[in-house]
């Protein structure tokens, strides 16, 4: 295989490409009328429920179901003496990425082992969700209790470092950062913790399964349509092609919905057992004992400096936590090898096994409590130096890679922060902790550095063009929120000069050519990148039909030379419509593929995608980035912190929508500011179970708790990334828990390296 | 078994369901009017608010057969003579959802919420309750739409939709 690949692709902004245009899914999302994975009518359709163990670790000696058999309308308790085996779930594999999918390594039911409190261990169906919901909280569960570790606090001192994979390392040195910390005339050395995180999309993870003998149809609310379907395939042994997933909506996700878990397996299995279709639909609860979550974290960031405040050390290491049977590190160290430029560092991810459910991805995994240690310590550090947090900063802002001396692909944080400071008024600000106030509040204002790697993966797309100047794009990308067909529209209207209004694009199927997961803020640039060169052979075969006639005034013009706009091909002036092309060759349409789903194809498109990944690693490094502004309001007496203006000055290369680019990046910070203020999963260290299973127990930011947040972004394409787009799903949330912090120091003078920042801290 | 009549949506609906069964079961299961939507069943997130006699309230928490004989809308009938209600046309202009879930429960909580403020109801962060004409802010509209939650994050859109319709002539 060659190594050689297209030149970027990079372009100003089109008469769609940069707009602000109205989501297309608008209309069905405003009236009720999109339809989510629990909202597909099926006649015969029956309802299913779980009952999760109530121990974290240990066997089944008793299962007494009488009682839920005997409730009106239960069709089926299926526990694991009479479940059909699933196959066990699959080893990774770097050749086939559907490997990463399995949630944990569990078989459920098929097995009497308890291996987290929460596991399932029964699925009633019913013919109502009442009923099934009812049965399953009869269904009597005995048990032989093991000893378990649930504690994260007290599984610490346990950590082993973790291992390097060719996706991620475990650690990283330059120089001597211990000797020169030591040796600096001004350090800071401080610990950090995380609390367990949920994602709590509104959605609850819902599945509606029916079989058709050995073929099998899935509504489930998936971030990774491909990923699920041979997932599926594997574990119920049929082939992928007879499976088909449907997930066109998706009810928010955040990483949750990332993996396969097991309500959805649950109901694929409930509906094989009972011959009819099954519908689950989570409860809060359930998503909380069957889902993963965030990580906890502690962390170490150790920061040295001369007192010209060049930064000489910078120590940063972590401990996260994995299930026994299953979940991964996070790379919370990962904006530490990005962001200072330091001569001697020091990075190390440790890791510790609990007999706990499997943590998962959720928005910026890695990069989100990690930018909250590293950068509320570089304002500590700052402080110490009688510097301003954003002086210190520029002040080691590196040209090159710190940890390895890459070329960047693309840096604007300077330019961030500059406009940041400009728009958010950060010269009213008086250094002095405690010494701003407006009437009884404390005012404080706060900066931090938001950081995400940017990622493309491989994506397979075609595109018709009608002879009626109609253009249909299909691809099975996923959409929860992101705007993908309305941006992908922009893109493909830009690309083949036609108004964005003629653009259709077909996404959420496995029936589709294979999209890429919507995951690392990669999927807008991953499809971006196939459907441009999907119209490029577009156009290529409409400039083959057109010059198969004497009339046609493109005939011998070279593909290079032309300009697609007015719904047609163009050199100057002479040129004529794609209308005029196909109907004069007597074609309906003209279609073009990239990428293919045959076997043989996907393969390809791995090899390509794997080759193309290592080789832009060894190149450069990509990321978005931007400067976070926060001015908070605490109340001296309650210690109730209100977060009162923002400001976010974000580089994110192109912006292919204006309006759900900046949708994005808030609701990041919106993210930001529950992971700073308000967010915390609280396990019970004894038992190991969930004590805040619900959204009146753990708290999302409301509406109240969120201001006007003015959200910018510098729009200056990064010239290795298609049409110079990087991903803005994560980055709005990285740096923001840390902007909060250091808010709330600049207003109170007190430091909090524990998350959440809650009123007790303060007083 | 409970015979319930209701309208839902302008129609005369007629069911006979459980005594237990929720309103936001029967309009989803029974009535097949899915635009209403399930997030927590605990009255915590406001995924199901619908309007009763043109007042919210959270489906989830609510009985069906409470509601004998009442006038209920939900978000798909909320649109007036086939245009659509002036929210639903803020909540696009405006970016007002993402992931569209919460959405249907924001909108409908805004009806309502706008009925309420304009019948005079102070809020928790009215300066002066006894006042008459309390100015629509944005502070007073985030604190009356709080018991909606949105995930997404699309709070700033939201509001921004709710105070063009509110601001605007009808």
């Amino acid at each position: 295989m060659t190594m050689t690949e297209r030149p970027p692709r990079t372009a100003p902004a089109g008469p769609s490409v940069g707009r602000p245009i109205d989501r297309v899914d608008g209309p069905a999302k405003t009236t009720g009328a999109a339809r989510y994975s629990a909202e597909y009518p099926y006649p015969d359709l029956t309802h299913a429920a779980l009952t999760h163990a109530t121990i974290a670790r240990g066997r089944i000696t008793g299962i007494d179901t009488a009682e839920a058999d005997a409730v009106p309308g239960v069709l089926a308790v299926i526990t694991h003496r009479n479940a059909p085996a699933m196959r066990p779930a699959p080893s990774f594999s770097m050749l086939d990425l559907s490997t990463f999918a399995s949630g944990t390594s569990v078989n459920y039911l098929g097995t009497d082992e308890v291996h987290w409190n929460g596991q399932p261990m029964a699925v009633v169906v019913a013919e109502t969700r009442d009923a099934a919901l009812r049965a399953a909280a009869l269904v009597r569960l005995s048990y032989e209790e093991l000893p378990a570790t649930v504690d994260f606090a007290g599984a610490e001192k346990d950590a082993r470092p973790q291992k390097n994979s060719a996706l991620q390392s475990g650690g990283a040195t330059k120089g001597d950062a211990e000797a020169a910390l030591a040796a600096a005339p001004v350090s800071v050395d401080l610990r950090f913790t995380t609390p367990p995180h949920h994602h709590n999309a509104i959605e609850p993870h819902s599945t509606t399964a029916a079989w058709d003998g050995d073929r099998l149809t899935v509504h489930d609310g998936t971030q990774n349509i491909s990923w699920l379907r041979r997932h599926l395939a594997l574990r119920f042994g049929v082939r992928a092609q007879n499976i088909r997933v449907i997930a066109p909506y998706v009810g928010g996700a955040f990483g949750g919905k990332t993996m396969v878990w097991a309500g959805t397996l649950l109901t694929v299995l409930a509906a094989r057992v009972t011959g009819r279709p099954v519908r689950m639909m989570l409860t809060r609860e359930g998503v909380y004992r069957t889902v993963g979550g965030r990580t906890p974290s502690t962390q170490r960031v150790a920061l040295g400096a001369g007192r010209n405040g060049r930064l000489t050390a910078l120590i940063h290491t972590s401990v996260t936590q994995v299930g026994r049977v299953g979940g991964g590190p996070e790379q919370v160290t990962s904006q530490s090898r990005h962001l200072y430029d330091v001569p001697n560092i020091l990075l190390q991810q440790n890791l510790t096994e609990l007999d706990a459910l499997s943590n998962t991805v959720m928005r910026a995994p890695g990069e989100s409590i990690g930018t909250f240690a590293l950068e509320t310590a570089v304002d500590e550090l700052a402080g110490e130096l009688g510097l301003d947090p954003i002086e210190f900063r520029m002040r080691n802002e590196p040209e090159r890679n710190p940890i390895d001396g890459k070329r960047f692909a693309h840096r604007m944080l300077r330019e961030a922060y500059a406009l940041g400071a400009e728009r958010f008024g950060w010269a009213d600000r008086t250094p002095r902790p405690g010494s701003m106030r407006d009437g009884r509040w404390l005012v404080g204002m706060g900066v931090a550095s938001a950081y995400h790697p940017s990622w493309q993966f491989a994506a397979n797309v075609t595109v018709r063009l009608s002879a009626d100047g109609r253009v249909l794009v299909r691809c099975g990308f996923h959409e929860m929120g992101m705007g993908g067909a309305t941006a992908q529209a922009q893109i493909a209207a830009d690309a083949l000069g036609v108004p964005f209004e003629a653009v259709r694009v077909e996404y959420g199927d496995s029936t589709l050519p294979t999209g890429p997961g919507a995951g690392g803020s990669g999927q807008t640039a991953s499809v971006a990148a196939s459907l441009l060169t999907a119209c490029d052979k577009l156009k290529g075969s409409v400039l083959a039909l057109a010059g198969r006639s004497r009339e046609s005034p493109l005939r011998g013009r070279r593909s290079s030379t032309l300009e697609a706009r007015d719904g047609g091909l163009w050199t100057g002036p002479a040129g004529e419509s794609y209308a005029t092309i196909l109907a004069r060759a007597g074609r309906d349409s003209v279609e073009a593929a990239v990428g293919s789903d045959t076997r043989l194809g996907a393969m390809t498109g791995q090899l390509r995608f794997m080759s193309k990944f290592m080789l832009d690693r060894r190149r450069w490094v990509k990321a978005a980035c931007g400067a976070q502004f926060c001015e908070v309001r605490v109340d001296p007496v309650t210690g109730e912190v209100r977060v009162s203006r923002w400001t976010g000055v974000f580089d994110v290369g192109t912006v292919i929508n204006a309006k759900t680019a900046a949708s994005q990046l808030r609701g990041g910070i919106v993210m930001g500011i529950g992971m700073a203020l308000t967010e915390e999963t609280l396990v019970d260290p004894r038992s190991g179970r969930i004590m805040n299973p619900g959204l009146a127990e753990y708290h999302v930011p409301v509406h109240a708790d969120i201001p006007p947040l003015d959200v910018h972004y510098l729009d200056e394409p990064d010239p290795t990334m298609p049409l110079g787009l990087i991903g803005v799903g994560e980055v709005g949330i990285t740096g923001a828990a840390a902007a909060i912090a250091n808010a709330v120091h600049h207003a109170t003078g007190r430091r909090v390296r524990d998350l959440p920042i809650t009123l007790d801290k303060l007083l | 078994m409970v015979e319930i009549r209701m309208r839902v949506n302008g129609v005369s609906e007629s069911l006979d369901v459980p005594p237990w069964v929720s309103l936001l079961d029967v309009l989803r299961e029974h009535l097949g009017l899915t635009g209403t939507k399930r997030g927590c069943d605990q009255g915590a997130c406001g995924a199901c608010t619908v309007l009763v006699d043109g007042e919210r309230i959270n489906a989830c928490l609510a009985l069906a057969v409470q509601y004998t004989g009442r006038d209920i809308t939900t978000i798909e009938g909320v649109a007036g003579g086939g245009d659509p209600h002036p929210l639903q046309t803020a909540f696009i202009r405006d970016d007002g959802f993402q992931c569209g879930y919460c959405t249907s429960g924001q909108i409908c909580s805004a009806i309502g919420m706008l009925a309420e403020h304009g019948a005079g109801s102070a809020s928790a962060v009215t300066e002066h309750v006894a006042a008459t004409g309390i100015a629509l802010s944005g502070a007073e509209i985030r604190e009356r739409m709080s018991g909606n939650l949105c995930r997404c994050g699309a709070y700033n859109g939201i509001v921004r939709a709710i105070q063009d319709v509110a601001e605007s002539p009808r």
